[in-house]
């Protein structure tokens, strides 16, 4: 094999959650009231456009998330792996990840940031030395300007030819017809904004084969190829966290609405006990210890990279555990709403078990609850991550994330002149993210939250 | 009501005991106090004796909770559970790691976090409120649309982005305000300004968004429609029927985080440099000193419950129609 696959902690996660959604798909689509719900959601064009947005998103960090080891080059044809280990989107990224500078460089600029003595034909002088890659196609006599746009053109149209293939192709095998009777009315919105994430991508990619569209970092790294790695950070936190915390806070808000007496009081007081900590307290505490068994047990992780994932990992849990509280007292309260209903009591009087009811009458009719709250988490997830790596009780300094391109910017500012771009990087990456799914959050929110449909 | 509240009182022990014995397992059961020295004092080459006089000089060479040496009541109270854990009950949080002691400070840093905290919750709740007001008023509109899509935007930015951009365009750029500093007595204002305001423009999407829906969920009551039809204004029926009923949700709201105001803002007070509790706990966090982080657990825990209780109270003086018994 060319390669050897390697499945690091988060990864195996990632796909879980993958085989997950995808059996939620499943489940939709022969059940006909969630499929009203979610139509609903289609028709609301803002939302739409967001869950395109997301799924973009999902689909980077998915692609980082296939991590491998490349077959290394040796001698003797014996089969050897790299150390390094890659994921395929470092392989789509080659080039932006080895393009390095010698230190910082602006946004599309040709020369350095800070002034160096170079040798020159005259004599030694004190200027702004040439990128080694930024810019070095351009001619004597061309201007980055006109270079841009005239690339920017050219990718707005290969990017809305590549829709408008997908656009063909699409619609060769589904009839037009029948994506309006299945609810999706707003699919004009949605390949609108599928064009222009299409041409920006494009755009992305063709500027970053010759400049530093977002300049480079301190060691000259390309600071767009951070902002790209950082999704996957990103997507982690926001999706793992609250899978980690589900079984948890299901079992036992349904146990404790279900059952009541005894086991309602232990609960409770497990869940009022852990939510009277403030938050980053809780995590801190955590994480500091965390933080001394790690590095008392070097031993058990071979490489840095298995390191910063079970951080990754390690945070995951930890906030999954500050965090389900909340759901926990939601599905208490609308379980013990459940089983006063008649249905339910019927069941009880038939004979039924208690865990069958749980299991066939309780658990799908609290589902709405747990969806709301795995969407409206998300985005607060994202931030959280950013503020606790700020102050060095999030992911693994080695990790690429949101979180630490602001941390070590902020140092950056300071300096004269400013250097901006890191900064700029991240909050463009993280605020697309963030409202995205924001926006859809709300969308999902009124579409299951039966309070709310009443209302209007 | 006197007796609901010692009743609740009675309650909040069970919670604080649990507390305690969450932070006791974190900090010295998951890991032991050696790997603690350890930690600080450098992983490679620490001597034994090194260790041992790290942990006698903070106090963490007693047995966990059993101390088999010591005769009669000594051996309950000579251990680092009593010592670090069941004192905290008497709010007495030791000295930190670094040997300060930590009960001085606290008192002493509580008031640069309430300097900061009371201008931002006031100003906050003002801005808020007529913000949305003024979109629950406009509903349906585009101002209204575009209100909230601006709130919705506003909760999208890190709240690292508003410190890091209030500092250095409104600072560094246009130095209207001092970066970061304090002084003592009413030299402080000036050094308050900048992190005050930029703590109420942060919190403005999300607290006006959900005053704005709990105006709507009013708005649509059968006694507002009465009103509305008795022929008031639509601008009074916002302010008496309206605003009034909704303020019930916004008071508890307040009501349960103004006993955590003591703990101040952690972002806000570390970024511009103000001594309060904030930045102390993140100094403790960063520094890694088990001992104050321990304490501000249980404070902030103690706060909580206390505003649980206040919220308790709150409501039966904000609403006739609820009785405490």
């Amino acid at each position: 094999m060319p390669f050897q696959p390697v499945i690091l902690l988060t990864d195996a996660f990632i796909f879980l959650l993958l085989i997950m959604a995808g059996f939620l798909v499943w489940h939709v689509r022969r059940h006909e009231h969630l499929l009203e719900a979610w139509r609903q959601v289609g028709q609301r064009k803002v939302a739409m456009s967001a869950a395109v947005v997301l799924l973009f998103y999902v689909v980077i960090g998915v692609l980082d998330s296939m991590h491998f080891r490349p077959l290394a080059e040796n001698a003797d044809n014996k089969i050897q792996y790299d150390t390094k280990v890659l994921s395929v989107l470092d392989l789509a990224l080659t080039q932006l990840r080895e393009q390095k500078e010698k230190t910082y460089s602006a946004p599309f600029a040709t020369h350095l940031y800070s002034k160096e003595t170079i040798e020159t034909s005259k004599g030694t002088q004190r200027d702004y030395p040439r990128l080694v890659y930024g810019g070095a196609h351009l001619g004597e006599d061309e201007t980055v300007a006109a270079d841009v746009l005239v690339t920017l053109v050219k990718s707005a149209a290969l990017g809305i030819a590549l829709t408008v293939l997908l656009y063909l192709l699409v619609y060769r095998f589904s009839a037009r017809e029948r994506w309006s009777q299945r609810g999706v009315g707003s699919h004009r919105v949605v390949w609108l904004t599928l064009t222009v994430l299409m041409s920006s991508l494009v755009a992305l990619l063709w500027l970053s084969q010759n400049y530093h569209v977002l300049g480079t970092d301190k060691v000259g790294e390309d600071v767009l190829y951070q902002a790209i790695k950082s999704i996957r950070t990103g997507v982690v936190i926001g999706s793992l966290t609250t899978l980690v915390m589900l079984p948890a806070a299901i079992i036992l808000g349904i146990m404790a609405g279900y059952f009541r007496g005894w086991v309602d009081d232990v609960i409770q007081y497990l869940y009022t006990t852990l939510s009277s900590v403030p938050g980053v307290l809780l995590i801190a505490a955590a994480v500091l210890m965390m933080q001394v068994y790690m590095s008392n047990n070097q031993a058990e992780f071979n490489t840095v990279l298995e390191r910063s994932d079970m951080r990754l990992f390690f945070l995951c849990l930890i906030l999954g555990i500050t965090s389900w509280t909340g759901l926990c007292r939601l599905l208490r309260g609308e379980t013990l709403k459940l089983g006063q209903l008649e249905y339910v009591q019927a069941a009880k009087a038939f004979g039924v078990s208690d865990w069958r009811i749980l299991l066939r009458h309780i658990t799908p009719n609290v589902m709405h609850i747990v969806l709301i709250v795995i969407v409206l988490d998300f985005s607060g997830l994202v931030l959280a991550e950013a503020v606790l790596s700020y102050i060095n009780i999030g992911v693994d300094p080695s990790t690429h994330s949101w979180g630490n391109m602001i941390n070590s910017a902020r140092l950056e500012l300071a300096r004269e002149p400013v250097v901006w771009w890191s900064l700029l990087g991240a909050f463009v990456f993280m605020f697309i993210l963030v409202l995205a799914a924001n926006l859809l959050a709300d969308a999902v929110r009124d579409a299951f939250d039966p309070r709310l449909k009443d209302q209007s | 009501m006197m007796a609901y509240l010692i009743r609740r009182m009675f309650y909040a022990i069970p919670i604080l005991i649990g507390v305690n014995l969450l932070t006791f397992v974190l900090f010295f059961v998951v890991n032991s106090a050696d790997d603690m020295a350890r930690l600080h004092l450098g992983n490679k080459r620490v001597t034994d004796a090194a260790i041992t006089e790290w942990k006698t000089e903070r106090g963490y060479d007693k047995p966990l909770v059993w101390n088999s040496q010591a005769s009669g009541m000594d051996a309950l109270t000579d251990t680092i559970f009593y010592q670090k854990s069941v004192k905290l009950f008497a709010f007495d949080f030791g000295s930190s790691d670094s040997g300060r002691h930590i009960g001085y400070d606290i008192s002493q840093r509580m008031w640069p976090s309430l300097a900061l905290a009371i201008p931002i919750m006031i100003v906050g709740l003002a801005v808020n409120i007529t913000f949305s007001l003024i979109l629950a008023f406009f509903r349906g509109s585009p101002l209204d649309f575009w209100g909230v899509v601006l709130c919705v935007a506003m909760m999208s930015i890190s709240g690292l982005f508003y410190i890091i951009g209030g500092q250095v365009l409104l600072g560094k750029l246009w130095s209207l305000f001092p970066i970061s500093g304090y002084d003592v007595g009413s030299n402080a204002a000036k050094f308050l300004v900048l992190p005050a305001l930029i703590g109420v423009v942060s919190a403005i999407g999300s607290g006006s968004r959900w005053y704005r829906t709990l105006f709507l969920e009013e708005i649509n009551k059968d006694f507002v429609r009465s009103a509305r039809a008795k022929g008031l204004s639509e601008a009074l029926v916002l302010a008496k029927h309206v605003f009034r009923n909704a303020l019930i949700p916004i008071l508890t709201g307040v009501v349960v985080v103004l006993p955590t105001l003591f703990m101040g803002s952690l972002l806000l007070e570390s970024f511009f440099g103000i001594p309060g509790l904030g930045s102390y706990t993140i100094d403790a966090i960063q520094s890694q000193d088990f001992a104050i982080v321990r304490a501000m657990v249980f404070l902030g825990a103690v706060l909580y419950i206390v505003g649980l209780l206040l919220t308790d109270i709150s409501y039966t003086l904000a609403d006739p129609r609820v009785r405490l018994d």
